[in-house]
């Protein structure tokens, strides 16, 4: 007799956006295991057509609040590229710092209040103030020094302000980088260090389950691969960013207001794990450490452990943090003026790993300098077919547990993915035809 | 009062960047769970509640599904703040309200638009009653927390109605316009200490009009400081298309 079940999650918690969970099992044989995704659609793309290149990245970072940093620099440097705007190695500097910022902030919040409470038997992190005081201050402590660089960079973390085309509208101060550099070394390392202790005591309550499937991520030469790169798949190896249209393949189905992706097979995945195996090499010593500690092997093919994966990525950050906020210092800061005269009216091609995974963007400007096509590929947009064949395989494996466990299961494989899911709905695919 | 007040938080449409803020209160994040109990956050928590002292709501309404839960949400709360400009003036998500729909659908998900119905991005004020604003794209910590307190100790809270420059004016900032820049600050309202003239941009416009805007004076200083007035009309747009005359 095979077995049936029927799991319909309204509207998942403690993930960004709105998604249901749907699985129906009859006589054993598995009709349907997906996420819906039924996030209300915004139509950027109404908003983007005919404006100023000035107005690209204000309008696009509000795609989502969350990773609104990342949104801004990668259409930064799409206008750029369209332009032919050159930056200067300062901008360059400052964008990475602020990308370090923003990757911490959200590794921190995913990985101790939106999933660390399922590792602990419950619903929010609210019980764990009382629990767990010492925890919650210290996570809310990382978060705190993660924003306070993006306020002191970008003048304000949610929907930065000082990030314009060409350069930055403010140069922050020797002092405040000074501030910064201690914090980071006096509080930040420490924390990190500490983050890595409670992940261990939890790490028991991460389900063991894999599924082997194609990992994508930038990669480049010379560093840790976050502000541009190759894009590099497990499956096919390095291929150039402009080719990020044959590396995505975006397709409409019914079940999501979000377009699904698809490269080399069925699905694959984006974001902290995926860096993990294409980039472990070039990670500093003490993450590298941290993953030996928390068991995170190169070639790991558990999406559960995304989420330690952002732990061990946030010590680099960390670190390298430091490290630029020491060559800026070190060149002396540069009251510098954004270059914005256009060289040119074309089209420019940007991706960035942002905390989720790759986000590419991909302007045309006409020649009065407004947006005349966009296009952007969301990193959750990209995961949504790898988490439903996920699903798909998980489902049969966990069938003789109770419907309450697979729920569970289920909705931690979903926050693994850290999925921002008003992002992905968000996403523009434009041609506008005259 | 006898129990803490039942706090409940709810998204529509939007980018949850009003809510992270929320959560971005590292310092006052405990001082405020002190105060209150959060009994619905979708973002943040599993539990769902029956009703609420205070809901606080972010987003804008743009699908018949938004429309069943904002009132199903009025009823449940006593009071009812919209909580950034999406929820207050339906924010950026408004700007598609310009142009066909059917043209905006097409555009975006070709043949397969029938899969997913849309309505015009509205504010929350145009579908259920909302007791107080709290604007801002995104909204700042500073206000909210001017508003948060004024309801835990049962006051008023009170909305500024003076423009940016005011504020601008009173940190001492040479005005954006001077250096030949455009702004917004003239007919946008005040409340955000006029923070990014501070820090070397211009006012976008993202807390909604001062109560009685001078358009035509604003787009007249647009187009004196280097823009057609298409291009003037549209900076004012982003931020404003729900209450903007003719923007079309």
């Amino acid at each position: 007799m095979g077995a049936n079940l029927d799991i319909k999650v309204r509207h998942l918690t403690r993930v960004e956006g709105h998604g249901d969970i749907v699985v129906n099992m009859r006589d054993g044989v598995l009709e349907k295991a997906q996420l819906d995704i039924v996030e209300a659609p915004r139509y950027f793309e109404a908003m983007l057509k005919g404006r100023s290149f000035h107005e690209a990245a204000i309008i696009t970072s509000r795609i989502c609040g969350i990773c609104s940093l990342g949104h801004q620099i990668t259409s930064l440097k799409a206008t750029e590229q369209a332009l032919g705007l050159e930056v200067s190695a300062q901008t360059v500097l400052l964008r990475k710092l602020l990308i370090h910022g923003a990757t911490i902030q959200s590794n921190v919040l995913h990985a101790y209040f939106l999933a660390a409470p399922d590792f602990l038997g419950q619903g929010s992190v609210f019980p764990l103030v009382a629990s767990h005081p010492e925890v919650v201050k210290r996570a809310l402590r990382m978060k705190r020094l993660a924003n306070d660089i993006g306020d002191v960079v970008s003048g304000r973390a949610v929907h930065p302000i000082t990030p314009v085309p060409g350069g930055f509208t403010r140069i922050p101060t020797a002092h405040e980088l000074q501030e910064l550099k201690r914090r980071l070394q006096q509080e930040m390392v420490p924390d990190f260090l500490a983050t890595v202790e409670t992940m261990k005591a939890l790490a028991g309550a991460i389900p063991d389950f894999t599924r082997e499937t194609e990992f994508i991520s930038l990669r480049c030469d010379d560093e840790y691969a976050l502000y541009d790169g190759d894009i590099c798949s497990t499956d096919t190896g390095r291929v150039p960013d402009s080719e990020y249209r044959r590396m995505t393949n975006e397709y409409v189905v019914p079940h999501s207001t979000s377009k699904h992706a698809r490269a080399n097979r069925s699905s694959f995945m984006v974001g902290a794990l995926a860096r993990w195996n294409n980039n472990h090499d070039k990670l500093c010593p003490t993450s590298l450490a941290a993953a030996a500690e928390l068991g995170l092997q190169p070639g790991c093919h558990n999406p559960y452990l995304n989420t330690i994966a952002q732990v061990v990525e946030a010590g680099h950050c960390a670190l390298d943090a430091v490290a630029i906020i020491d060559r800026l210092l070190g060149d002396g800061l540069k009251d510098e003026i954004p270059n914005q005269e256009p060289t040119r009216y074309g089209t420019g091609i940007a991706a960035t790993e942002v905390p989720r995974g790759i986000l590419y963007h991909e302007y045309t400007y006409d020649r009065q300098g407004r947006v005349a096509a966009a296009n952007c590929i969301i990193p959750t947009g990209q995961n949504l077919a790898n988490i439903d064949d996920d699903m798909k395989k998980l489902v049969p494996e966990v069938i003789g547990q109770t419907k309450a466990e697979i729920t569970l299961k289920l909705e931690m494989l979903v926050r693994a993915y850290d999925p921002c899911i008003s992002c992905s709905v968000h996403l523009l695919d434009v041609n506008f035809i005259e | 009062m006898t129990r803490k007040p039942r706090v409940a938080i709810f998204d529509f449409t939007g980018c949850e960047g009003c809510e992270l803020n929320q959560l971005n209160f590292e310092d006052q994040l405990l001082d405020i769970l002190a105060h209150v109990d959060i009994v619905e956050w979708r973002e943040a928590m599993d539990d769902r509640a029956g009703e609420y002292d205070i809901a606080f709501v972010e987003g804008s309404l743009s699908t018949p599904d938004c429309i069943k839960r904002i009132h199903d949400v009025r009823r449940r709360a006593k009071v009812l703040v919209a909580l950034g400009t999406c929820a207050v003036t339906g924010g950026v998500n408004a700007v598609k309200n310009t142009r066909p729909i059917e043209e905006v659908r097409e555009e975006v998900y070709g043949q397969d638009k029938y899969l997913f119905p849309t309505l015009p991005a509205l504010p929350l004020s145009a579908v259920v009653k909302v007791d107080h604003n709290v604007r801002g794209c995104p909204m700042t910590q500073i206000e909210f927390l001017k508003v948060f307190t004024a309801l835990v100790m049962g006051k008023r809270p009170i909305e500024p109605d003076y423009a940016v420059c005011v504020e601008c004016k009173l940190r001492e900032n040479e005005c954006v316009l001077e250096r030949g820049m455009i702004c917004l600050g003239p007919v946008t309202r005040a409340g955000c200490d006029a923070h990014c003239p501070t820090v070397g941009q211009y006012c976008i416009g993202c807390r909604g009009l001062v109560s009685e805007p001078n358009i035509a004076g604003m787009e007249e200083i647009l187009v004196d400081h280097g823009l057609s007035l298409d291009d003037a009309r549209r900076r004012l747009q982003l931020y404003n298309a729900n209450q903007l005359e003719g923007a079309k």
